[in-house]
Order: structure tokens, then C-alpha cells, then sequence
């Protein structure tokens, strides 16, 4: 019975939307309005879920001294932190101590975090960007060309030449049509994929959402 | 070890060390080099320019967190600025938890950098959490999914928004976005509902998005801070994205160099291997 219910209701709903997309009649439409706000209210709700188990998996971690226990402990000092300054006194006014820590604690280091990306891809591109075969050598032209298309310089060293000789026109091109063309055939693979998860879903044969083993 | 050997291993620090310098360089001596405009960063700028003047809202989707804050805050700047020169008002929200103080940063700063009024020219609608179903919401009444403005104004107490009800009274939505965001845009409110959408996102997302541009999906795109940087020339204000163009500009270069020289070195060093083997057989 336990399963048997949350897998009703996913396929009641899920139904109902499949319906709601080919019948617009305003009953339907109007009883899936109702139904996406209840989304939106249940997503709400599953943040208080994800606090919990956040602190769940961490105060385990801590408690039997598992690698990195100590992280967690900033994890959660932090958490307490911020719920203690955000909660009593607000969290976006302007002034507060929330946002303060949010403005120049945590907008620096998450941008210092990405940041660090560029100096690891030129570490990498250094080692393993060789010109081994046909096609590393053609993903090298295409990457050289669209780096220096994408800044200032490259329009400043092609300057003069016909337009499609430009560093910039080769780089659109590059990009609308041969990456365009990539990217849409991954699209159409994602969206077939999706649709067939949904389907599985909606029939119950995916129910690995519920938990559990079986 | 020869020299080629030598090369292929050299310490990455050395590496970390000349990209440094290639961005901090710049800043001090700028290379004031001209940008020219793309056909997507244009298309961006034209729909926005084509919204009549207070009237129905621009809806900007300040969808990044602290971590693309660099390339994405430029962006927001740079639309806000256009929208509000142009008396464009602007409702802004975030489907982000981060994005919150950041949307809430960037509109405060340019509202009162152009003298507009909370309510009237513009309004910050906050964060919702459930992205897909905060989009499909939002096409059957806004005040729905955002009863309330984020400073807790009922939505049917601001002026600006009278008579906003749902996509239908929308002209224009942009999403600036890290993540799957602006695609989230297109697939919910752009399919059902038929939003205009435009989109801003990182560099490395860009490549993404052009099957959404090509099939009109997508009304234009600002890529990374090179489209921040477009779009400011193009409003005539120049900003964080034009001054970071030298910089980007001289890394390219670099990563070039460095993927040349690292070839060399490559190369270099099979040859003499197999000079070596030749030898000793």
C-alpha cells in the first residue's frame, strides 16, 4: 500500500497534465492551474525536507568521525550561523548581517571558486590539447579560431580583410552551424530521453523516486 | 631530460603564475580595443528597444549565483540601464536561492543611479523555489506564484503592475542564468505559452543555446562577458564587460601560445625519442 498510492497519484497527475497539453477546454485548464500551484507549494515545502536531511547526513558524519568530518562541522556552524542572523533579523534588508556575510563572504568565494577554472583549463589545454590525429586537429583549428574570435583582438588582427575572411565571422559560423548542428542532435537525444523517463514515470515502471530497493 | 621533456613538464605554477599576470595586466594598461556587435547581442538589444515606454514590463529573470556573478552581473547592468533609459518598466525576480541579494544589488544600483521609482518604474518580485513550476504558473496568473512583491507588497498594490496578468502582458523576458535556467525559459514559458524570450548566459553555455536562437526560440543572447561587453558599446555605457575584454583578450592569447608551445614540445620530444630508439637498434 505504500507504493501503491504515491504510484496512483503520480499517474492520476501525471495523466491529468498529458491531457491539460491537448484539451483546452477551461475546466481542465483551470483544475491544472490549481495543480501547478500545489507544484509550487510542495517544492516549498521539500526545502524544510532538504534542511533536514542535510543536517541529518552531516551530524551522522560527524558523530562516527568519517573522512571529512570536519567539513561538516563547517557546514553546520555555518547553517546555524545563518539562520540565527537571517532568521530574527531579516535576510536581504539592506545593512543586515545576513546579507553582509552573503555579499562578502559568500558571493568572493563562490566567484574565487569559478574563477579558478581558467588557470586549470590553461594547465590542461597545455598537456592534452595535441595534434594527434585529423580531428583533434580540426577541434584545435575550430578552438583556436573561436577563442580569438570571442575577443576584441581577434576582430584587431583580421581588420581590413573581406568580412568572411574575420576572425569573428568565422567564429559565428563555427558556432551556428557545425556546433549548432552538435548541439541539437544531443537536444533531440536529451528530449527523447525525457519523454521516455516521463512515460515511466506516469506508469510506474521507474520507481526509483519512491526510495528503497525495490 | 631535453628541452622538449623539459617543457612538456613543466610546473603548473609557472603556468597559474603568466595567466595572473595576463589578467592583471590589462586592468593597469588597457588595450581600448574596438568590440563589434553580433547579430544575437543586436537582436537582444532591439526587442528590448522595441517595448513602448511605460507600459507593460520588461520580466528580468536574474536566475545566477555568486559563482558567475563576474560574467552575468555586467549583463544585468547593461539591460537595466537600457530598459530604464528607454522609461522601459522592469518587474525582476529569480529562480535562484543565491540570486536573491544579487537581483536585489544590481536593480537597487541602477534604479538609483537613474532615478527610478519602487512601484512605479520598477519592482523585485523575489524568489520562488520550483522552477518549472513557477514558469508554468506564472502563464496562468503571476499573482498566483508571486501573490506578493519580495518586500511584502501585494502584486495588486504596485502600479506598474495594474492590469499584468499573466505572458499575455509580458513584451519581453530575459533570463541571466549559470545553469539551466534560461533553458528552463524557453521550454516552459516560450512552448505554452508563446514568451518572447532572450536569454544571457556564461561563455561556456553559449554553444547551447544557438538551436534556440536559430529556431526563434530565442529572440537573441548575450555570451559570457563578451555580449555583456556588446551590449554595453551598444547602449553607449561602457562597464565591467568592456574593461574586461583586454583581460580575456590577452588569456586567449596566452592559452594559444601555451597550447602552441605545448605541441612543439610534444612533437619535439617523440621526434628525439625515436632518434634515440634508432640509435640504441
Amino acid at each position: 500500500m505504500r507504493r501503491v498510492i504515491p504510484l496512483a497519484i503520480t499517474f492520476l497527475i501525471g495523466m491529468f497534465m498529458l491531457v491539460d497539453f491537448f484539451v483546452p477546454h477551461h475546466v481542465v485548464s483551470s483544475a491544472a492551474a490549481e495543480m501547478k500551484q500545489w507544484g509550487t507549494i510542495v517544492i516549498a515545502a521539500s526545502i524544510l525536507l532538504g534542511v533536514g536531511n542535510l543536517i541529518r547526513v552531516h551530524y551522522k558524519k560527524i558523530s562516527r568521525k568519517q573522512e571529512g568530518w570536519g567539513y561538516s562541522i563547517v557546514t553546520l556552524s555555518v547553517m546555524v550561523v545563518m539562520l540565527f542572523f537571517g532568521g530574527p533579523w531579516g535576510t536581504i534588508q539592506e545593512g543586515s548581517v545576513f546579507n553582509w556575510i552573503f555579499l562578502n563572504v559568500q558571493v568572493p568565494l563562490q566567484s574565487t571558486m569559478f574563477s579558478l577554472l581558467a588557470f586549470f583549463i590553461a594547465s590542461a589545454a597545455y598537456r592534452a590539447f595535441r595534434l594527434r590525429s585529423l580531428e583533434a586537429g580540426m577541434l584545435l583549428v575550430s578552438a583556436i579560431i573561436v577563442m580569438l574570435g570571442r575577443v576584441p583582438l581577434g576582430q584587431f588582427l583580421t581588420r581590413g580583410l573581406p568580412e568572411q575572411a574575420t576572425l569573428p565571422w568565422l567564429t559565428e559560423t563555427i558556432m551556428a552551424y557545425p556546433n549548432m548542428a552538435a548541439f541539437r542532435g544531443i537536444l533531440m537525444g536529451a528530449a527523447l530521453g525525457v519523454m521516455a523517463m516521463g512515460l515511466r514515470v506516469i506508469l510506474g515502471i521507474e520507481r526509483s523516486y519512491l526510495g528503497g530497493d525495490k | 631530460m631535453n628541452i622538449f621533456e623539459r617543457f612538456m613538464n613543466i610546473d603548473r605554477r609557472w603556468i597559474f603564475l603568466a595567466i595572473g599576470i595576463a589578467v592583471v595586466i590589462p586592468f593597469f594598461f588597457p588595450l581600448g580595443l574596438p568590440i563589434s556587435v553580433t547579430e544575437p547581442v543586436q537582436n537582444l538589444y532591439d526587442a528590448l528597444d522595441a517595448i513602448p515606454p511605460n507600459g507593460q514590463p520588461l520580466l528580468l529573470a536574474i536566475d545566477y549565483a555568486p559563482a558567475t556573478l563576474p560574467e552575468l552581473e555586467p549583463m544585468s547592468l547593461a539591460l537595466l540601464r537600457h530598459a530604464f533609459r528607454n522609461d522601459v518598466n522592469v518587474a525582476v525576480l529569480t529562480l535562484h536561492p543565491a540570486g536573491y541579494g544579487l537581483a536585489e544589488r544590481a536593480l537597487n544600483k541602477v534604479a538609483e543611479e537613474m532615478g527610478q521609482v519602487y512601484g512605479e518604474d520598477y519592482c523585485f518580485l523575489g524568489f520562488r523555489p520550483g522552477i518549472s513550476a513557477v514558469i508554468l504558473g506564472m502563464g496562468v496568473n503571476i499573482v498566483n506564484v508571486f501573490p506578493e512583491d519580495a518586500y511584502g507588497t501585494p502584486l495588486n498594490d504596485i502600479p506598474m503592475m495594474d492590469g499584468i496578468r499573466n505572458y499575455d502582458d509580458i513584451p519581453l523576458l530575459i533570463s541571466l542564468a549559470g545553469w539551466g535556467a534560461a533553458e528552463a525559459w524557453v521550454l516552459y514559458a516560450h512552448q505554452p505559452y508563446g514568451q518572447r524570450v532572450g536569454a544571457g548566459v556564461t561563455a561556456v553555455m553559449a554553444t547551447d543555446f544557438y538551436p534556440f536562437l536559430d529556431t526563434g526560440q530565442l529572440i537573441g543572447l548575450l555570451g559570457g562577458m563578451r555580449g555583456a561587453a556588446e551590449y554595453e558599446e551598444l547602449i553607449d555605457h561602457p562597464d565591467e564587460g568592456v574593461r574586461g575584454m583586454d583581460s580575456q583578450s590577452s588569456v586567449h592569447i596566452l592559452i594559444i601560445a601555451l597550447i602552441v608551445l605545448g605541441n612543439i614540445a610534444y612533437f619535439g620530444a617523440r621526434r628525439k625519442r625515436r632518434q634515440m630508439e634508432r640509435e640504441a637498434a
